[in-house]
């Protein structure tokens, strides 16, 4: 395929490259840009994010999980684009080498382009951002010193992401009819659209791609609208608008999807690729299902809508059809009683052990509805009905929590695996349902609100 | 003079910039050939069939090698020659190499790697432990045993007793950069390769030994790795080994490197450990006698798993003067991949152990944690030094003083009171404070690995060019080291240049391991700097007409009295006057007497000293915890650069808390190993280090004439990280009466194990 972009201010064009080649090695093998280091391939230690602008702004994205074929028309900063014309350090890069930010220095320049970007931003929420750069040398406190120190530099006038990106030249998709019929076409086309899920096939089981539609230039999948009825989102809105988008109406699902991946992932992976690809642990479902969210799937010209829950059927399969695609989402406009939960052995960036959402709502001290669901529990995200009905009409008491909890042992049969025990995993799903009653009666359970 | 100044790491802007160049960027001739090894998908078996036909037909595919096509030796082990590049009729662990692809580009040599037909008739495995125990799988016929007094009599006559066991996961080491290897053939039949590895003399050996060339035909070149900690001391063996081979053979340049996935199955990690303990104690919690049976899991060679097993005998006392003492080491062959280094060498999980029965007596006795360590301390009498269950006098005893600076630092006395405060008023969220100190044994116990060479030019234009033999993996050596050579010589730290560990420049090196790199090439270092300033300060006093001893170097000048000269001038006037200004330094560390088998003798000329305390918060709904403050003290002697030691400490704390917390290695019952990607493998992120984090060093210097009287410091801070194990110890036990113990990793589910036991 053509595409067109700017690469660290400098108008870059691409005649029949191949899609699916990741900027990561095309950047190391025909650029010579070696700045950015690939550490694991997978989007997980961020040693390869670079800075991806476009209309929607300007963000850190890991370069092994941005494929040629997303880049049209859009701006990439990597390292080597961070310093002025004669050399001269940006802010964060002085910071870092002042404050001994780097000791190996590997993964120092995926940081020094996250801590640009959130420089940039004026943002302060360290944390958060460098949540997808693993550094195994200093322990992390030098690097938060640097950010710190760097915060009081302006940007320097010759740093500006995206500045000057050319119009696109290829050949993606520009409207969802066109997509509705490009899908009908190619049925068996690989849909990409954050490629956080894809971009393993490609570099992990070393898959080929040879047939593949990009969505990222679909703009009416991504956008998102809020009426009495409730919340629509496109299915290429990004994690990261999500969690902006509920931070009013639900604000413990937005708390959440703070710890959903990193900042580089959240940037690139869609409401609609975290449901389409059936995971049973990824992290949207169980609370979008909790919330009563509708599915809209289309083929062709024909749409059909369908309770989230319905569309998971099981291991590895899902209620979708051949050239049939998600176009959106509602969640339902209600009152907030949402709590949701995750577990992990890492509080960021790690895949859930146990992901409970829970939609209970309380009148007179009576349980009036309930509707729960997990993830991690089951081959799909899944309602815990009987869990549900022991609520359902009960005074909303720790007796009644307490019954409640054993009703697990019906709904679920979780597995052993790497990240929890069946044992654990059940016992973690019972202290959630305690902690939603817990945190009513103004106990404090959150470890992570605890000051030293 | 640059040293004792926080100077930044040299490579800083270079590292900032993203122009600091690792093996795999190092641009290469065209041409280049990559590779990539095809990997058994059993633990244990025997090969009855290898059809690597698809693998010769797959795409960009230039060879591929089976153990038959190896020139020379088929063996990439660092001791014991036990291990084969390639899998030589039987595979003895999952992911272990089988052949060798040679292709045209990297994702080729992958793709390639995949499709080889390797028919494997398995055979039952020994994997874990307990398999091993049953097994008689022992490396050295059986366990080895140190015993140092009558343990038996003085458990027996003590006044309390108790016993008990600890699992102790292993760890990857997770260097950001994998392992990767480049060679190059040059003409006569000599090979340059740039490696990514603590020891370039081993891979110039190995490589040598491989093609069935003498080590002169070999050169190896590492300027800096992306992290190392151990794991690239014996490990980048292979990669070098199959890029030199391939090399040889298509007469191209041949380049390797690990996927991420590949690096974590095929390489090494810590050993694993299982210790139990029995003690015998006073009322006032003094140790009268410890017996500790060590298992170590050392997977399927040998490796470097004897030496650790050693390391952790001995440190099983960590700090403290005990009695008597015995202890049992099992190193079991198990078919996993082989154990290898990892920062501390087995010393942390020795410590692990006696940290443990502190914790476990401590908790029997309601005693104050750190009181009860401090009982139990070696003698604070520099003039009556206690020994070591092995037999060390112990004369540069820190602690005495350290702990009390550092518990008065953190606010011990009035933490301990809010945190009892604390837990009495929240049912769900209770707080621990965990206290260790450490005491860490600085030499090689090999006794002739303490041994170190530099090279240093000086040119006609007063620029200096300095080499060593040690390597630069992000500690900071070759900048600590140029410290060293700039304040000897009187220069600023301008005029000396920073250059690849070379194999042709210093031979016969050492690893760069054992926390060794700026006491041994710091001092080969400045050998050959005073032997340089030698030579001038004779040619000047004679240039001069003054005694030598008046001549001095300092600020870029060389001065006697009011005659002065630059010393870029001193450099050329002693050019013009034929003298040689280039010189070797060499180091041998002195006092080192060690008997490994009887257990008995001075393995360490000297030791370094911390002292960690933390807290932690501890979800008990469902074992989720937090770090909330970390205070550190750590003797680092008189600090060459205290800023690059304070930045070992931090990051060594954080490394230590890592292991023992979200650092799972889970294998299946199959053998092979399920988290082998950071997605599955939780090393600690940015939000997991502490939220208060104050690291001070000690104001001390070595008792030993040391480098400019410095101490090592890359592994020893390592094990500060033991306080947030013990610190979730202590949050767990406000749960109820029964002690936790709790095993290693803690992970949030082990966590909440140990609370419902507690709670029972």
């Amino acid at each position: 395929m053509d595409i067109a972009f700017l690469l660290n201010g400098e108008t870059v064009k691409l005649r029949g490259v191949e899609a699916t080649r990741t900027l990561l090695d095309w950047l190391r093998e025909e650029r010579g840009l070696t700045g950015t280091k690939e550490g694991c391939n997978e989007g997980d230690c961020g040693a390869c994010s670079v800075l991806v602008a476009d209309a929607g702004g300007v963000r850190a994205q890991n370069a092994c999980l941005l494929l040629l074929g997303q880049l049209d028309g859009r701006a990439v900063t990597t390292v080597e684009g961070l310093s002025g014309p004669a050399g001269e350090l940006h802010p964060v890069q002085q910071a870092l080498v002042e404050k001994h930010g780097s000791q190996c220095g590997f993964c120092t320049p995926g940081i020094a382009v996250a801590l640009a970007g959130t420089h940039l931003k004026g943002a302060t929420d360290y944390d958060q951002r460098l949540a997808g750069n693993l550094c195994r040398c200093t322990g992390y406190a030098p690097i938060i010193r640097a950010a710190e120190a760097a915060a009081k530099a302006p940007v320097p006038d010759w740093f500006a992401p995206g500045k000057g990106a050319p119009e696109g030249i290829g050949s993606a998709p520009k409207s969802v009819d066109d997509l509705a019929a490009e899908i009908m076409r190619r049925p068996h086309a690989t849909l990409i659209a954050g490629n956080t899920d894809v971009g393993l096939w490609l570099n992990k089981q070393l898959r080929e791609l040879d047939d593949v539609i990009f969505l990222s230039e679909v703009a009416e999948l991504r956008q998102h609208v809020a009426d009495s009825e409730g919340l629509h989102i496109g299915a290429c809105v990004t994690i990261e608008t999500l969690r902006g988008l509920l931070a009013g109406p639900h604000p413990h699902f937005a708390a959440m999807l703070a710890r959903f991946a990193s900042a580089q992932v959240r940037a690139a992976a869609t409401v609609g690729g975290n449901i389409a690809n059936g995971s049973p642990i990824g992290d949207t479902p169980p609370p979008l299902i909790a919330l009563g969210a509708r599915l809209y799937l289309r083929r062709g010209e024909a749409r059909r809508v369908i309770a989230l829950e319905d569309y998971f059927l099981e291991y590895g399969r899902q209620d979708r059809q051949a050239g049939e695609f998600i176009e959106g989402l509602t969640i339902p406009a209600q009152p907030d009683n949402l709590r949701v939960y995750k577990n992990s052995k890492r509080f960021d960036q790690d895949i859930s052990a146990v992901l409970g959402a829970f939609n209970i709502a309380v009148e007179d001290g009576k349980v009036q509805s309930a509707r729960i669901a997990f993830g991690g529990m089951a081959g799909i995200p899944k309602r815990a009905e009987a869990v549900e009905r022991a609520l359902i009409g009960k005074p909303w008491t720790r007796e009644s929590v307490a019954e409640a909890q054993a009703a697990f042992m019906r709904d679920f049969a979780p597995i052993d695996d790497m990240r929890a025990s069946a044992a654990y995993r059940l016992q973690v799903a019972q202290a959630m349902l305690e902690r939603v009653w817990l945190e009513g009666e103004g106990v404090a359970t959150d470890v992570r609100e605890v000051q030293p | 003079m640059s040293i004792r100044k926080p100077l930044p790491h040299d490579s800083a802007p270079l590292h900032v910039t993203g122009r600091a160049r690792y093996v795999d960027d190092i641009p290469v001739p065209a041409g280049c050939l990559h590779l990539a090894f095809g990997l058994s998908d059993v633990a244990r078996g025997v090969i009855t069939r290898a059809d690597l036909s698809a693998v010769r037909r797959a795409p960009e595919v230039v060879d591929v090698l089976k153990p038959i096509d190896l020139p020379g030796d088929n063996d990439i082990s660092a001791t014991a020659h036990d291990e084969p590049l390639l899998a030589m009729g039987e595979v003895f662990y999952h992911g272990q190499p089988i052949f060798l692809v040679v292709a045209e580009s990297h994702r080729a040599a992958r793709k390639a790697a995949r499709l080889g037909k390797i028919t494997i008739d398995p055979r039952s495995a020994i994997l874990t432990i307990d398999d091993a125990l049953a097994a008689g799988s022992h490396f050295e016929g059986g366990p080895i045993t140190w015993e140092d007094g009558d343990v038996e009599a003085a458990i027996a006559a003590a006044p309390h007793r108790l016993e008990g066991e600890i699992e102790i996961g292993g760890q990857e080491h997770f260097y950001l950069e994998g392992h990767a290897a480049l060679a190059l053939p040059l003409d006569d039949g000599a090979m340059l390769v740039h490696s990514s590895t603590q020891h370039p003399s081993e891979i110039q050996h190995k490589v040598a030994n491989a093609l069935g060339v003498p080590m002169h035909k070999v050169r190896v070149e590492t300027r800096r790795m992306g992290g190392g900690f151990g794991g690239k001391e014996s490990q980048g063996n292979a990669l070098a080994i199959a890029c030199a081979v391939a090399a040889a053979r298509t007469g191209r340049p041949c380049k390797m490197r690990y996927d991420r996935d590949d690096d974590m199955v095929i390489t090494g990690k810590r050993h694993d450990f299982r210790i139990r303990y029995r003690v015998g104690y006073d009322d006032s919690g003094r140790l009268l006698g410890v017996d500790f049976t060590h298992h170590v899991r050392c997977g399927w060679s040998a490796d470097l798993s004897l030496p650790v097993a050693d390391r952790a005998m001995l440190h099983a006392a960590n700090a403290y003067d005990i009695p008597a003492m015995r202890i049992e080491s099992h190193r079991l062959r198990t078919h996993t991949a082989s154990a290898t280094a990892f920062r501390g060498f087995g010393g942390p999980q020795g410590m692990l152990g006696i940290e443990r029965v502190m914790d476990h007596v401590a908790h029997a006795l309601g005693k104050d944690p750190a009181e009860l360590r401090r009982l139990n301390f070696h003698s604070a009498d520099p003039a009556r030094p206690t020994r070591t269950h092995y037999g060390q006098k112990v004369e540069d005893f820190a602690l005495h003083e350290m702990v009390p600076a550092l518990l008065e630092r953190a606010g011990y006395e009035a933490r301990k009171q809010a945190v009892a405060r604390w837990n009495a008023e929240n049912p769900v969220l209770k707080r621990g404070l965990g206290f260790n100190p450490v005491q860490f044994g600085i030499s090689f116990t090999l006794s002739h690995l303490n041994q170190a060479g530099a090279l240093v030019h000086i040119y006609q234009d007063g620029s200096v060019h300095l080499n060593h033999g040690g390597t630069e993996m992000g500690q900071g050596l070759n900048q600590k080291v140029a410290q060293v050579a700039a304040s000897v010589l009187g220069v600023g730290l301008e005029s000396v240049q920073i250059t690849a560990t070379d194999t042709a420049k210093v031979p016969n090196t050492s690893a760069t391991a054992a926390s060794s790199g700026s006491d041994l090439n710091g001092m080969a270092v400045r050998a050959a700097c005073d032997k340089l300033k030698g030579r001038l300060t004779r040619f000047l006093a004679n240039h001069w007409g003054v005694k030598p001893a008046r001549v001095s170097f300092e600020g870029g000048e060389v001065h006697a009295g009011r005659k002065h000269m630059p010393f870029a001038e001193a450099a050329r006037l002693a050019y013009e006057a034929r003298i040689s200004l280039s010189a070797t330094g060499f180091y041998r560390t002195p006092k080192l007497s060690w008997d490994r088998e009887a257990g008995r003798g001075r393995p360490f000329y000297y030791f370094a000293y911390g002292v960690a305390l933390t807290e932690v918060a501890v979800d008990t709904l469902t074992g989720e915890y937090r770090i909330l403050r970390t205070d550190l003290l750590h003797d680092a002697g008189a600090s060459l650069n205290p800023a690059l030691d304070i930045g070992q400490v931090e990051g060594a704390y954080v490394q230590g808390a890592g292991w023992l917390t979200t650092e799972e290695l889970v294998w299946d019952g199959a053998g092979r190993l399920m988290t082998h990607a950071p997605s599955t493998y939780k090393i600690p992120a940015c939000a997991d280090r502490p939220d208060i984090f104050n690291v001070t060093l000690w104001e001390g210097e070595n008792r030993e004439p040391t480098i400019f009287r410095s101490k090592a410091v890359g592994e020893p801070p390592l094990m500060l990280g033991i306080s947030a194990f013990l610190a979730l110890s202590g949050a767990i036990s406000a749960c109820g009466s029964a002690y936790p113990a709790l095993d290693a990793p803690a992970t949030p589910e082990r966590v909440l194990a140990a609370i419902r036991r507690v709670q029972a």
